[in-house]
């Protein structure tokens, strides 16, 4: 097996919010164009990891960081510009947040934040991210219609959508399907097994299940520790850890 | 038993609280058209709407009201390109850039300025405003004095502040965090997210902030009459140093001498009911686009 490019590297990561401790100790290596998934009760820090690896975590007030996180052998918690961070690592959140605008101009948004103003360009962006979410079809002859009038479902992929349009290299996704119902989460499911050619895909989510079905290593956490990390399989069959057997075999959590 | 009594009861009392604003507005209609449609009728509703001359006191006498249309017009048009601007943006520094300490101190002191009686900015123009626009453009324009549209609309412009702002700060507040999120992960800055999609999403809002500032400012009366100079010429948009009589200014500065039931009489309710009649308009134009809001302000 060859053995791929790591993408992220997390070392000692403390975090706090105010004097309540989130993370901790959390070292790891994420590799470059797979699916990583992380699982664990709620609470456990997993939502809180994944919002520092674009630093997210910035908004929040009294959050303080220790540690170093290197993408791509860089600090981002260095002397960097948080607005190219963000930029090459996307982000899908919990609930579908398509801005109140047209199809066209939520998706051309990003690009254009980037300066990039030509018509041709954005009109050429805003068809490949479409049909990258896998969306094109549904929405190709509504285009300039408020995206507000999609469904649901649809409202999800418009936003994977939206944040593969400025081209990134790693895409998080925190619960991205916690708020859609079976037939929306397939697609979406199947949509990250093609992301995943060309993309590093983060995943968190709360539903085995998905973690089993679409990722290709599982990290568990509990109580701000990660308790386990290792490829999914091996994890939801044989794992080392007896918290995590408990939780995976749903004792807890 | 005694519970649904109990209900029963208050039902009553919020019922007949809902009949009692229900019904002043009912008289207040009633009695404006009641007696202003008369005298409209007698003057005729095109010289009443569309005389140049206002000359109630003469052997005939002439009751044009469109110089102080006109009047009301420019004055709230002026308002509005002043304080809607700067409403909008201390709106936004408000509710998305305002450090915790600033925002203390600031939250009160607009909602203070919604509390000064109108009497006091009128003092506020006359002392101020009016000598100041006197020193800067008496010369130049050849003024009489500073009253002036231009003095009016500034006043009212600063009048109108609190309407806006607390209004648009309210509806940009409602804009879902996750919108903001949004943004910022795609890379946006906080200025960019904030402009280009908090502000946006909540433009239903703002609008209804705009509608009634110029609701405001259109009835404005005593402030107005300090320091609009209250000269009932016909005036043209670019006379802006000159001086103008509004509907409502109109009606108070003649009330006070006017013989009852004459026709005079008459054509100062009539007055109010045009006043009214626009006042109207902007509700109805208000209650649109809160219908928009509901729709979700998609187009």
């Amino acid at each position: 097996m060859i053995k791929s490019k790591t993408i992220y590297k997390l070392q000692d990561i403390n975090l706090w919010y105010h004097d309540f401790q989130a993370l901790k100790n959390v070292s790891m290596d994420i590799e470059e164009k797979k699916i990583t998934a992380f699982i664990g009760p709620s609470g456990c820090g997993k939502s809180t990891l994944i919002k520092t690896l674009n630093r997210m975590n910035d908004l929040i007030e009294g959050c303080k960081v220790t540690g170093t996180i290197q993408l791509d052998g860089i600090d981002i918690y260095g002397d960097i510009d948080v607005n190219l961070l963000r930029k090459k690592v996307g982000m899908v959140f919990q609930k579908p947040n398509p801005f109140p605008m047209s199809v066209y101009d939520n998706i051309a948004f990003g690009p254009r934040t980037h300066g990039i103003k030509r018509r041709i360009e954005l009109d050429e962006i805003v068809e490949k991210a479409l049909r990258g979410a896998a969306i094109w079809e549904e929405v190709k002859d509504r285009l300039h219609k408020s995206a507000l009038g999609l469904s649901g479902g649809q409202q999800q992929r418009l936003c994977i959508a939206r944040a593969l349009a400025v081209s990134p290299d790693v895409l998080l996704m925190d619960e991205p399907t916690s708020a859609l119902d079976p037939i929306s989460t397939g697609k979406i499911e199947d949509l990250m097994s093609e992301l995943k050619e060309e993309y590093t895909v983060i995943i968190v989510t709360h539903n085995m299940q998905q973690a089993t079905r679409i990722s290709d290593k599982t990290a568990f956490f509990l109580l701000g520790e990660m308790i386990e990390f290792g490829d999914t399989e091996q994890i939801f069959s044989m794992p080392k850890e007896k918290t995590t057997e408990n939780y995976i075999s749903g004792r807890f959590g | 038993m005694i519970q649904k009594k109990k209900e029963q009861i208050m039902q009553v009392i919020f019922q007949i609280a809902a009949l009692a604003s229900i019904l002043a507005v009912a008289l207040i209609c009633l009695f404006l058209f009641a007696q202003g449609i008369p005298a409209i009728a007698r003057i005729g509703l095109f010289d009443f709407l569309g005389g140049k001359l206002w000359r109630p006191t003469v052997a005939e006498p002439l009751f044009g009201i469109l110089p102080m249309i006109l009047g009301s017009i420019y004055i709230t048009g002026g308002a509005i390109i002043l304080g809607v601007p700067i409403g909008i943006f201390v709106a936004v520094f408000m509710a998305r850039m305002c450090p915790k300490p600033i925002y203390r101190f600031l939250k009160p002191a607009i909602n203070l300025m919604a509390g000064i009686p109108s009497v006091i900015y009128g003092f506020f123009g006359m002392m101020v405003l009016v000598p100041l626009i006197f020193e800067l453009f008496g010369k130049r324009f050849d003024m009489m004095s500073g009253d002036s549209m231009l003095a009016a609309s500034i006043l009212l412009g600063i009048m109108i502040l609190p309407t806006v702002i607390s209004i648009a700060e309210t509806n940009i507040r409602a804009v879902p965090q996750e919108l903001y999120e949004g943004a910022i992960a795609l890379g946006a800055s906080h200025e960019r997210a904030v402009f280009k999609v908090i502000l946006p999403a909540a433009k239903s809002g703002v609008m209804a902030a705009i509608v009634l500032g110029v609701g405001r400012a259109i009835g404005e009366t005593m402030a107005v009459k300090m320091v609009a100079g209250n000269q009932t010429m016909l005036r043209l948009p670019y006379e802006y140093f000159k001086g103008v009589r509004t509907l409502t200014t109109n009606i108070i500065v003649e009330m006070g001498y006017v013989e009852r039931d004459s026709l005079h009489f008459g054509a100062l309710i009539a007055t109010g009911v045009v006043l009214f009649v626009f006042i109207l308009i902007i509700n109805l134009l208000f209650s649109i686009i809160n219908q928009d809001k509901k729709s979700g302000g998609s187009k």
